[in-house]
């Protein structure tokens, strides 16, 4: 079955709009069949603005938001709050107690850490075993991987490495996102998958990081989002009187 | 190819650089395409590497992987499609 690329992280400003036509423009270019990219809350006018970008280039566009609480009570005041205008939740955990809960919360979909301060990267046993009995994925950036250089870049890869193993011992998804905000950054699906290799990301998890892990929470979380859920596994088949 | 080159060498160093078996094959500067010859067990870092470059000559540029073939003739047909 032919894969279906998809980027879960593309930061477009969405306050330009031609800026941000460029970018997904590039995208579907570049093979991109699906494209998240991070709302404000207040979403409405932005939401139809870009899917009408989208729809002209013939992407599909996933609607997320990017969570940053300072504590866990703030992350799950806005999950509920939250959870069901957006179709991709994501948590940047900049504390290790933010960290534990958005592991454990089955609402959060995917787990980012801060790229450059190494010492608030919070993936580990404890957290991979957390994420593996819900349903977070770990979500790497590309992006700080183009931009750094010598010494930064060599302790990004020796967290990155440390961390894909971890995940992969735990069975917890991974996802490689580009994480870009200019058209110029924007690499192709195989590209991204081939920089995985630099953290020893074996090759068939690679590819699953770009195309299979991101499409299944996409298709999980509009199922959801549907009318016709009721829990997993339930769902509204028919209504009516003679049922 | 000498930003492939220095991508190639920060990235897996002068060794792993070596191991990649590369040479230009050609070039078109109208089309800006450039066809390089890599070891086939290479090929993931040759795109790794041409993934990595941000800038050439002091000016933001991508380089992006169009076709990979193991013939240069079956890769001209392919590109034509």
């Amino acid at each position: 079955m032919r894969r279906t690329y998809t980027d879960l992280h593309m930061c477009a400003d969405l306050s330009n709009l031609e800026k941000a036509s460029g970018l997904v423009e590039k995208a579907s270019r570049l093979g991109y069949g699906a494209v998240a990219i991070p709302l404000q809350r207040s979403v409405h006018v932005q939401m139809q603005d870009m899917q009408n970008v989208c729809r002209n280039f013939g992407v599909d566009l996933v609607t997320r938001v990017d969570f940053r609480p300072r504590n866990p009570d703030e992350l799950l005041r806005d999950l509920r709050k939250y959870r069901r205008s957006f179709e991709i939740v994501a948590v940047l955990c900049d504390s290790k107690p933010v960290a534990r809960q958005a592991a454990k919360d089955r609402r959060v979909d995917l787990l980012n850490f801060p790229q450059i301060d190494f010492r608030r990267r919070f993936f580990d046993l404890a957290e991979a075993e957390l994420a593996s009995q819900g349903l977070a994925c770990l979500e790497i950036d590309m992006r700080p991987l183009l931009t750094l250089e010598g010494a930064d870049r060599i302790r990004l890869l020796s967290s990155l490495r440390r961390e894909a193993v971890t995940a992969a011992d735990f069975h917890v998804p991974i996802v490689v996102s580009s994480g870009v905000s200019e058209a110029i950054h924007v690499r192709k699906p195989m590209e991204l998958a081939a920089l995985s290799s630099l953290f020893s990301l074996p090759g068939n998890l690679a590819a699953d990081a770009v195309s299979t892990n991101p499409s299944t929470i996409i298709r999980r979380n509009r199922e959801k989002l549907g009318p016709e859920f009721v829990a997993p596994g339930i769902r509204l088949v028919r209504k009516g009187k003679d049922c | 190819m000498n930003a492939l080159w220095n991508a190639m060498m920060k990235l897996y160093g002068e060794c792993g650089a070596s191991q990649a078996g590369l040479s230009l094959i050609g070039y078109d500067p109208q089309e800006r395409i450039a066809v390089v010859r890599v070891g086939h067990k290479a090929v993931d870092m040759v795109r790794a590497s041409l993934a990595s470059i941000t800038n050439i000559a002091g000016k933001p540029a991508a380089v992006h992987v169009l076709r990979v073939s193991g013939t240069i003739k079956a890769l001209r047909k392919k590109a034509k499609l």
